[in-house]
Order: C-alpha cells, then sequence, then structure tokens
C-alpha cells in the first residue's frame, strides 16, 4: 500500500462520512416528494455544533464528556483497519479484526456510561436498548467475520478483504450472500437507521441511540454526529468491499468504484427507510437473532 | 330504555338543542340524583356533563347546585336533573359504580371545594388559580392566604419493586406540540401504569363564560380547542340559537357541517400522517401533512381562515358560497381525497406499518363503555356512538352520514376509522356543496337579542374527535349563570391510560397520537 493510498485512506475517513447522510437524506427526500436538506447539510450541522459553547448538568462527571471523544475516536481508529475498496488498508495486523470490533464496543460501552452517567430516566432506559441490541449484533458481525477468516485463512481485515475475494466468490458465493446480508443488519442497527431506530424522530420514548445523547450539546454533540457518521462510513466500507470483490489495479478506478459503492450503499439505506415502517422494539431482537442465524449458517456451507 | 321503572327518580326528558324552563328540572336530594345516574347509566345510558353550578336561589354563594345530564343514545334523548350541596360539603361518589363520572367529579372537588366521599382517586384536575376577587377575600378573611396549587405537583401513583422504574415524560416535550404530564410505571420496557396530568393550558374560559353571551363569547369558543374551532363555534351556536327561538336558515347549516366535515377531514387526514411518522414511514406522513393543508385550504376559501373562525356565527354563519366557488371546492375535494385514497393505500399495504398497528393499544368494548369514550375512539371499540346519527342537529336531521364502526379498539381500528370516515365525510361535503340549500345565510339579529330566562339547553356537535357537549343554565336575566364545556378529549384521556396498560412503552407514541386528544379543550 502506497503512502499516497495510506493519506487518501485517512483523508477520506475524515471528509467523507458525512456525505453519506446527505446522500441518505436526499433520497428519502426525493421519496416523499420533498427537495430535502442540501447534500452538505451535515458538514453545515457539524460546523455550527463545533461553533457552539457547551451546557453540562450538574449530576454529570467526566464519564459524561468522555462519552463522544471516546465514540469518535474509536470509530476513527477502527476505520484506519477496514480496506476502502481494493485499496488496502492503512492499519493492519494478524487479528486485527478482534480490535475491529472491540473498538465499536469501547465506544459503545462510553456512550452507555455517559448516559447513565446523566441521571436521567429516558437515557437510561436508551443505554438499557443500547445494550440489549448490542449483545445480539455483536454475534451476528463475529460469525460473520468467521466465515472470512475460514475462506483466507487471515484474521487480518486487509487479508480477509483483500485480492483474492473475487476469487472466494465464485468457489462459496452462498456463504458470502449470507454474510453481506447479515452484515447489512448489523450495519442497520449499529448506526440507528429504520427499521431498527429512527434517527429523525422526536419521540424519546421510541429512540434508542438518539434518546442517549440528549444531553449533550455543542461541540460534543458534534463529536457524537460526527462518531456516528463515521461509523456509518466504517461498516459501510465493510459491506462495499465484500459485495464489490473487484480489483481493478488502477488507484483511480478502484477509488471510483468505491466511491460508487458507497453513494450505491446510501442510496440503499435512503430507500429502505423511505418504504418501510419501523419494526416494533419487541421485534428487533428476533431479527438481530435471524442475522446471527444467517452468518451461522454461512459457517455451516463452509464446513461441507 | 325510556321505561319508567317504579320508585325511579324522575329525570326532565329533554333533547339535544332544546330549551328547559329550569322549573321543570327536578330538584333532587343527593342521594336520589345518585341513585337516578346509576339507574339509568346501568341501562345503557351515558354520562354527557356533571357539573357544579352556584344555585342561583341562594344569594351568597354558599350553595351548589349539581346538574347531572345523561344520553340515551338509542333513543336519542337527554335527561337532566340538579340536587343541591353545600359549597364545602360531601356526597357519596358515583365513580366507584360508574367509572364514566372519575373526571368530573375531581372536577367538582376542585371548582367548589366539594368532596367526593369513596373516589378512589380524588386529585386536582387543572390547579386553577384563586380569581382575583376570590383572593383578596381570602387575604381579608384569614391572615394566612394558602399558596395557589403548582400545576402538576402531587402525588402519583407508584407501582414498587424490584426492576420496577418510572419514567417521566413532559410537561415540556421535544415536538411542538403542548404540553401535558405522563407517569409511566414501567417493568423494563413494559408499562404497567400510565398517569396523565393535566391543567397547564388551564385559562379559566368557563368562568370568563359567566354573565354572557357578548361580543367576546365566540371568539372563546373558537379558541376553546384550536383544531375544533367549528367544532365549538358550532356548539355554542346552536345553543343560543335555541335559547333565542331563532330560525336559522338552512344555507346556514348546510356549510356549518360542511365547515365542520372539512375540520374533520384535515384533522383526521393529518393524523394518518402523524401517525405513519411516527413508526417512520415516510411516503405517506410526507404525503398527508400536505393534504391536511389542502382540506384546511378548503375551509379557507369559504371564509379566508384556514381553521375557520369567523365563519360560524350566532344565527348562522358570516360568509356564504356562490355556485362557482362550491363548484371549485367539489373540484380540489376530489382531487385531495383521491390524493389521501392512494396515501392510506400506500400505508395499509404496507405489512411493516400494520405490524405496527394491529394490537398496539388495545382498548376492549366494554371498557370503552365503562369510561364513556366518545367520538372514534368509542366507535374503534366496537361502540355505536355518533352525535350525528343518535343526536342529530342542523343539517344532519336531513342528511345522514353513515356511522363507521370497529371491534378491534387497536390502533389499526382508530386508524383505519379515520379513514372510513374520511370517505364518508368527503362524499357529505361533496352533497352538501352540490346542493346548498337556497335563502340567506343569517337569521335577524333581533331574533338573538334575548335568550329564554331561567332556562337550560344542551347542544351537542360531533366533532372530529367525538361529542361536544354544551350546557348553559340562564338566570332571570337570560344570562349564563352556568356554561359548561365538555371537550371529547376530557371522556378520553382516561382511555388513552388505559390503553397503554400492558404494552410497550416504545409504543406510547402511537397509541397516543391514534388518540390525538386536545390539551387545551381539556384544560380550557
Amino acid at each position: 500500500m502506497s503512502i499516497v493510498d495510506v493519506a487518501l485512506h485517512v483523508l477520506v475517513t475524515l471528509v467523507a462520512p458525512p456525505l453519506l447522510l446527505g446522500v441518505i437524506n436526499k433520497t428519502k427526500a426525493a421519496f416523499a416528494g420533498r427537495v430535502g436538506p442540501p447534500l452538505l447539510q451535515a458538514y453545515f450541522d457539524l460546523a455550527r455544533l463545533f461553533r457552539k459553547g457547551s451546557v453540562f448538568s450538574a449530576t454529570t462527571t467526566w464519564v459524561f464528556r468522555a462519552g463522544p471523544i471516546v465514540a469518535l475516536v474509536a470509530a476513527a481508529f477502527a476505520a484506519m483497519i477496514v480496506p476502502y475498496g481494493a485499496r488496502g488498508a492503512a492499519l493492519s495486523f494478524a487479528g486485527d479484526m478482534i480490535l475491529f470490533a472491540y473498538l465499536f464496543a469501547l465506544g459503545r460501552f462510553f456512550t452507555v456510561a455517559a448516559a447513565l452517567d446523566t441521571g436521567s430516566a429516558f437515557e437510561g432506559m436508551g443505554g438499557a436498548r443500547e445494550a440489549t441490541f448490542s449483545v445480539l449484533a455483536e454475534p451476528a458481525l463475529f460469525l460473520g467475520m468467521m466465515v472470512l477468516v475460514r475462506l483466507t485463512g487471515s484474521s487480518s481485515l486487509a487479508t480477509m478483504l483483500g485480492g483474492g475475494l473475487g476469487g472466494l466468490w465464485a468457489r462459496s458465493g452462498a456463504s458470502l450472500v449470507m454474510v453481506v446480508a447479515s452484515l447489512l443488519v448489523v450495519l442497520l442497527v449499529e448506526c440507528s437507521r429504520i427499521p431498527f431506530d429512527d434517527p429523525n424522530t422526536h419521540l424519546e420514548l421510541t429512540m434508542i441511540h438518539e434518546v442517549m445523547v440528549l444531553d449533550h450539546s455543542g461541540p460534543l454533540f458534534g463529536a457524537v454526529l460526527y462518531g456516528a457518521a463515521i461509523k456509518l462510513f466504517v461498516l459501510g466500507a465493510l459491506v462495499v468491499r465484500l459485495a464489490l470483490p473487484i480489483d481493478t489495479g488502477v488507484a483511480v478506478y478502484d477509488w471510483g468504484l468505491f466511491a460508487a459503492g458507497m453513494l450505491g450503499l446510501a442510496v440503499a439505506i435512503g430507500v429502505t427507510e423511505s418504504v418501510m415502517a419501523r419494526l416494533r422494539m419487541r421485534q428487533i431482537p428476533s431479527l438481530l437473532v435471524g442475522a446471527c442465524l444467517l452468518s451461522a449458517f454461512g459457517i455451516v456451507l463452509l464446513a461441507r | 330504555m325510556s321505561v319508567v321503572r317504579e320508585g325511579r327518580p324522575r329525570f326532565a326528558q329533554t333533547r339535544a338543542g332544546r330549551v328547559v324552563a329550569r322549573a321543570a328540572v327536578p330538584l333532587l336530594s343527593l342521594e336520589e340524583l345518585r341513585a337516578g345516574v346509576l339507574d339509568r347509566v346501568a341501562a345503557g345510558a351515558r354520562l354527557v356533563a356533571l357539573f357544579g353550578a352556584r344555585d342561583a336561589r341562594d344569594a351568597p354563594c354558599a350553595a351548589v347546585e349539581l346538574w347531572a345530564v345523561l344520553a340515551d343514545d338509542h333513543e336519542g334523548t337527554l335527561e337532566l336533573a340538579t340536587a343541591p350541596v353545600a359549597r364545602g360539603g360531601s356526597f357519596a361518589a358515583l365513580t366507584p359504580d360508574c367509572p364514566q363520572a372519575h373526571l368530573f367529579e375531581r372536577e367538582i372537588a376542585e371548582q367548589w371545594q366539594i368532596t367526593p366521599i369513596g373516589h378512589p382517586w380524588l386529585k386536582p384536575v387543572r390547579f386553577p388559580r384563586a380569581s382575583a376577587s376570590e383572593r383578596e377575600s381570602a387575604s381579608a378573611s384569614a391572615s394566612a392566604t394558602p399558596s395557589a396549587p403548582v400545576v402538576g405537583v402531587m402525588d402519583y401513583y407508584r407501582v414498587e419493586g424490584e426492576e420496577v422504574h418510572e419514567v417521566a415524560v413532559g410537561p415540556v416535550h421535544a415536538g411542538v406540540i403542548e404540553p401535558g404530564h405522563f407517569r409511566f410505571q414501567c417493568h423494563g420496557e413494559e408499562v404497567f401504569h400510565l398517569e396523565i396530568s393535566l391543567g397547564y393550558q388551564h385559562r379559566g374560559v368557563e368562568r370568563a363564560l359567566l354573565g354572557g353571551p357578548d361580543k367576546r363569547t365566540i371568539h372563546y369558543m373558537e379558541t376553546l380547542a384550536g383544531d375544533t374551532s367549528v367544532g365549538h363555534a358550532s356548539a355554542y351556536c346552536h345553543l343560543l340559537e335555541a335559547l333565542a327561538g331563532a330560525r336559522v336558515p338552512g344555507r346556514a347549516l348546510s356549510l356549518r357541517a360542511v365547515a365542520l366535515e372539512l375540520e374533520r377531514l384535515a384533522n383526521h387526514t393529518g393524523d394518518l400522517g402523524a401517525l405513519a411518522n411516527d413508526v417512520g414511514y415516510l411516503p405517506t406522513a410526507s404525503y398527508c401533512g400536505r393534504l391536511r393543508g389542502d382540506f384546511l385550504n378548503l375551509t379557507a376559501t369559504i371564509c379566508g381562515n384556514r381553521f375557520g373562525r369567523g365563519l360560524v356565527r350566532p344565527g348562522g354563519v358570516g360568509f356564504d358560497v356562490e355556485p362557482e366557488r362550491a363548484a371549485d371546492m367539489v373540484r380540489r375535494l376530489d382531487a385531495a381525497v383521491a390524493d389521501v385514497e392512494s396515501a392510506a393505500d400506500l400505508m395499509w399495504s404496507s405489512a411493516s406499518v400494520l405490524s405496527r398497528f394491529e394490537n398496539a393499544g388495545r382498548v376492549a368494548e366494554e371498557a370503552a363503555f365503562e369510561l364513556g369514550l366518545v367520538g372514534f375512539a368509542a366507535r374503534a371499540s366496537g361502540l355505536y356512538r355518533d352525535v350525528r346519527h343518535d343526536h342529530p342537529w342542523g343539517i344532519y336531521r336531513f342528511t345522514k352520514v353513515p356511522v363507521s364502526t370497529m371491534h378491534s379498539g387497536d390502533v389499526f381500528a382508530r386508524a383505519y376509522l379515520r379513514w372510513l370516515e374520511i370517505r364518508r365525510s368527503a362524499r357529505f361535503v361533496r352533497e352538501q356543496l352540490g346542493a346548498l340549500p337556497r335563502g340567506g345565510t343569517r337569521a335577524a339579529n333581533e331574533s338573538l337579542a334575548t335568550l329564554a330566562k331561567q332556562s337550560v339547553c344542551v347542544s351537542l356537535i360531533e366533532g372530529w374527535r367525538g361529542e361536544i357537549a354544551h350546557v348553559a343554565v340562564t338566570d332571570e336575566r337570560g344570562r349564563f349563570a352556568a356554561y359548561k364545556v365538555v371537550d371529547p378529549s376530557f371522556h378520553n384521556w382516561a382511555g388513552l391510560a388505559l390503553a397503554l396498560r400492558d404494552q410497550q412503552i416504545s409504543d406510547f407514541p402511537i397509541c397516543n397520537k391514534s388518540f390525538d386528544l386536545s390539551y387545551c379543550g381539556h384544560d380550557l
């Protein structure tokens, strides 16, 4: 991986994520017959939030302030491990997929802890929901990874999603389809999208992720939004690379293909959100267990 | 049902919109009133209103008259009776035997310091501040003035135990909605009990109406509940016209009904969109948001105000509709209804939406009956209750709107019923605009000048939420000695609290929206 690619990787990680939100919102607006917010609205929001001051409740401690920052840093760090398209990852070593998964767990732990730190009933409720659902999302992610580990014999994301992916699709396409579907579910849950959560709702009682950050304001809230956008981007990159295992060998084409894949994914998320209602909260665990089972079947298919 | 049983306390028989002389209303003892109400409710009657009023025969105002208004929906009749009770006195509460009286009795206790003995949950309703004159007399008589009650500050029903927790929502909400406080007793995600505490919007409208009618009265009526301007204004005007004995031209009655049904169309459509929004189903949410505006604009086409203010006036309506405008309105109505149809069909054919609506917030028919629910909330639980059918007024005496009912009593039933009513209201409006009666739009002004003295009149209107009841008692000069407003929300808030039992707390927003009750209509 060239130094240019590493620089690009870091740059894309820092700059591109909010654009995905813009594409999703534009897609949703198109379905609703509206013009919708500008494509770059998420950037404007971040710029506005980072200029603002913060308000802190007297009941909160340093945990409350650490929450958004840890979540942001964890997501950005995880982004370094994930290969963007065929151009590889900025950072890779044996077993980095474990670090990848637990970086998100770390961020989540601090977000939940920050929510509990406020002592608000709402935020406690949101924290409980987030913890419950992530317990089920984590195995789905790991089982999906195990399919790749078994296929490639490597436990580093850069190799697992490396050049040989095209050949793997030819040999064990069925398993990979299941992994893609399962990871897509994980992506929607982790990034609090419909049908699991509604990022635009104002109804505290139905929120999962949003309710945990109700008390954050100003730059810290900006960090929350930014971190969430990076998380969406990173998990999206994982799914896109899996679903588009094409290596052109030319850097420009590879980057172009990756960008097209990400935009396509954002449009797909937007379409899903437009044609579906949210699930009843009680049914979310069933769907997550379903995602785990999908990944598990992927492994079973390989074991024959 | 109208058979008078042996020993049954006698009530005055009347109908909605008829004037009864006060002398004809039997003055019962408190025991007789209680027995009479319970007897009739057991026979299927409904408590329309139960309220206290100053006893006009008693100069120092130490005595209060309790008024009970019952409706027999099958016969289309009303029954009235009063009983005197001393201020600061007490009576045996009806609530244990007649749950629909619960909020009325709390209101009486709050307004007149009369204790309903045996009331299971006696708490303030609206936390009214004492009037200036009352404050003065209190400070003159006692050195320590009792501090004014603070809205929402009181004990709430609590469930205790391992893992039981309490969630408090409001009165300041995340959306732009009215203030109300909701206390949930939860076990994990499951709601054991919901207590709703209102009163934040109390403006003292009923007190301001005493001594009326005057020039301000109609404006109070139009702002009792902003989304029911036409409904409350119509209820008031029908009451006033009955008391004055005025004859209102058919054309005016027809236009009032058109405005009332447009109000229903706008609110039902808006709520279908809001329900879709609350489950994150965007297409229907966005389209219905716009279509609600289309119906509001139709109302504005008649009178220049989207909520119909200035349209319904004592003696008739403030604006006429010429044939070209009527034809244009029908055209626009058809276009809007066709759009609502496609937006609603999208929703009804979406499995993910139906799975959210079905079996959520169920109110059983029996519970709806006992709580005395009204309007579409009652009809969704299988009760056949519609003032347009049971106690027809105005143009509804000649043109019938079929009553729609559902049986499951869940969010889906309340949502789908809106859709059924949208279609039927649209047909009604089309019919009325196509054949408006000829003639003027206002009764002669002098015919409204004097109201029947020492009389009482009850006016019932099926607003879009349900039954709007206005009761007026006039004094010896023909002024309002008492004016009672019962918004449908007053009956139905308890239905929402009940609907949440054993539900997921995350389903509260759709349950709430499926009822879509008024805060200011309740708080007055």
